[in-house]
């Protein structure tokens, strides 16, 4: 594991949390004044629009809220899912489960983050990592 | 007192054209023909329009295409976005302009050609943070929606059936809807799957289309129309922009754009004769019912099933056929408006319901992110 210092609070938090990415690290933020967290990156605290967000590496514990597996002909890549993930921390986001079958994904599935590259989809092409999650 | 707002418009004309399939037509092309039957409709010259209200999937600044296209320099326009349910913004925005003086005459209007063109650009607009997931935009989010419904409320997948088979049997006293056949639950439960719990017969049409609808202020409204129909409420609920957003899945924030727009008309769920309600998915229209206040939380599946929303049913919903087989050009809310004038109007041929006087446009946009209600009375109802 390389060497990561957690980013500086700044107004440019798309390219914190890539940059957390690419080292690895699934990172949230958290408002200082009130304690809650938010995903996606943003400049100010959703709600009170406080500049007080910083940066915390998220646990990576999370709850399956909903589910649902796209069908598409294998010609297009055959069927995926998409997932509704409700981190530890609170904030809930748009992702998708690797390392299981579709049809096991179930409601109140407990899941863990993984940031990687996918082998699939624009990020395959890109190199950029994204968080996935395993079953936990 | 009545709200500043109710009563001072009406819509007094209507038009829609190149509904269903029309290869080699442009959205423009939809639209100005649209904008035709409307005006003739109304009995008013194109030369009288000095408002404009419109949004398609293709224009960055569609006023100013539509006015170009058109000849028209209007005095006052607007292009709100919040997807398939801007067009009851318009009809708020329009209302608001035309009592406030800056314009007499709006058109709202609507084109597009989704299915003969496959272009839905517009409507795919991938958020950042979902590409890496290849979403399917913006069924995941109906999809998830469907699951937690069934989960949280133990509600069967033939509820949903019974919402896409009231909808067939109004299209069927519609001949300008596109879907005609019978649909038997048996088919229903058959139809292949989209996006799980989401099968082709739980989602709309894809279909090419274009609609336009007139407004002018509620003094002038006989000048052009016998039977105007009268605004007399609208509200809008903003929840999110993204599904991962939504605060819950099974509650939209229709709850909240119906409480302001029954309360700036003045009326209850129980005034209401006709619902016309943007039904992109089967979910919609259950959820749209309960969170309007039609029926509890849970239960509109039973109440769909009592075949209550269906022809000859105690609360007539989507009587044109709806998004799911009528009509459904990429956006669908200008065709809820439309209807909802139409049964006012009392020019709905055999869908016709006797004696309409308040009749409900609710629209959506995006995946329960904007939710705007919009209510239409007759003369009798001002």
């Amino acid at each position: 594991m390389t060497d990561f210092a957690l980013p500086e609070a700044s107004p440019q938090a798309d390219a914190a949390f890539r940059a957390g990415l690419a080292a690895g690290k699934f990172l949230i933020q958290r408002s200082t004044t009130t304690g809650a967290y938010n995903f996606y990156p943003r400049a100010l605290s959703p709600t009170t629009g406080a500049d007080d967000l910083e940066w915390v590496e998220a646990s990576g514990k999370g709850t399956v809220y909903a589910s649902t597996i796209i069908r598409k002909p294998a010609k297009f890549g055959g069927d995926i899912n998409n997932v509704l993930v409700d981190l530890e921390e609170g904030p809930r986001l748009f992702t998708r489960i690797i390392g299981c079958e579709n049809e096991d994904i179930k409601i109140g599935m407990k899941v863990q983050a993984v940031v990687m590259v996918p082998d699939f989809g624009p990020n395959a092409k890109s190199g950029e990592p994204a968080v996935f999650f395993k079953p936990a | 007192m009545a709200h500043a707002l109710r009563g001072k418009s009406a819509i007094v004309g209507k038009g829609y054209w190149g509904l269903g399939k029309t290869p080699n037509t442009s959205p423009m092309e939809l639209i100005a023909k649209a904008t035709k039957n409307a005006l003739d409709d109304a009995g008013m010259d194109l030369s009288e329009i000095d408002g404009i209200c419109g949004g398609t999937f293709y224009h960055f600044f569609p006023t100013l295409s539509i006015a170009e296209y058109l000849g028209v320099k209007p005095t006052w326009a607007n292009s709100d976005m919040v997807g398939g349910s801007s067009f009851m913004s318009y009809l708020v925005e329009a209302t608001m302009a035309i009592q406030a003086g800056l314009c007499k005459n709006v058109l709202i209007c609507y084109g597009s050609n989704a299915k003969s063109a496959r272009d839905l650009n517009g409507l795919i607009e991938t958020p950042q943070w979902e590409r890496a997931y290849e979403p399917m935009v913006p069924v995941p989010g109906y999809a998830f929606t469907a699951q937690r419904y069934m989960h949280e409320y133990g509600v069967p997948k033939e509820h949903f059936g019974h919402v896409a088979i009231s909808a067939r049997k109004w299209a069927q006293l519609n001949p300008d809807a596109t879907m005609q056949a019978d649909l038997t639950m048996e088919e229903y439960l058959a139809s292949p799957s989209v996006a799980d719990p989401l099968t082709v017969l739980d989602c709309c049409l894809m279909s090419d289309g274009g609609a336009a609808i007139i407004v002018t202020s509620a003094d002038r409204a006989k000048d052009y129309q016998e039977k105007p129909a009268y605004f007399l409420g609208g509200g809008n609920a903003i929840s999110h922009r993204e599904i991962a957003q939504a605060a819950t899945l099974t509650t939209t924030c229709a709850a909240e754009s119906s409480k302001r727009a029954f309360d700036m008309a003045g009326i209850t769920t129980k005034d209401v004769d006709v619902v016309e309600l943007y039904d992109a998915f089967t979910i919609n229209t259950l959820l749209f019912l309960e969170d309007m206040g039609f029926v509890k939380k849970g239960e509109a599946g039973a109440f769909v099933a009592d075949g209550n929303i269906a022809p000859g049913g105690s609360l007539p919903v989507n009587t044109n056929g709806g998004g799911l087989s009528c009509v459904h050009p990429g956006m669908y809310g200008l065709f809820c408006l439309i209807e909802a004038a139409t049964q006012i109007r009392g020019d709905g041929g055999k869908r016709q319901i006797d004696d309409v006087n308040i009749a409900i446009a609710h629209g959506n946009g995006g995946t329960f992110s904007n939710e705007y209600t919009a209510v239409l009375g007759s003369e009798a109802a001002l």
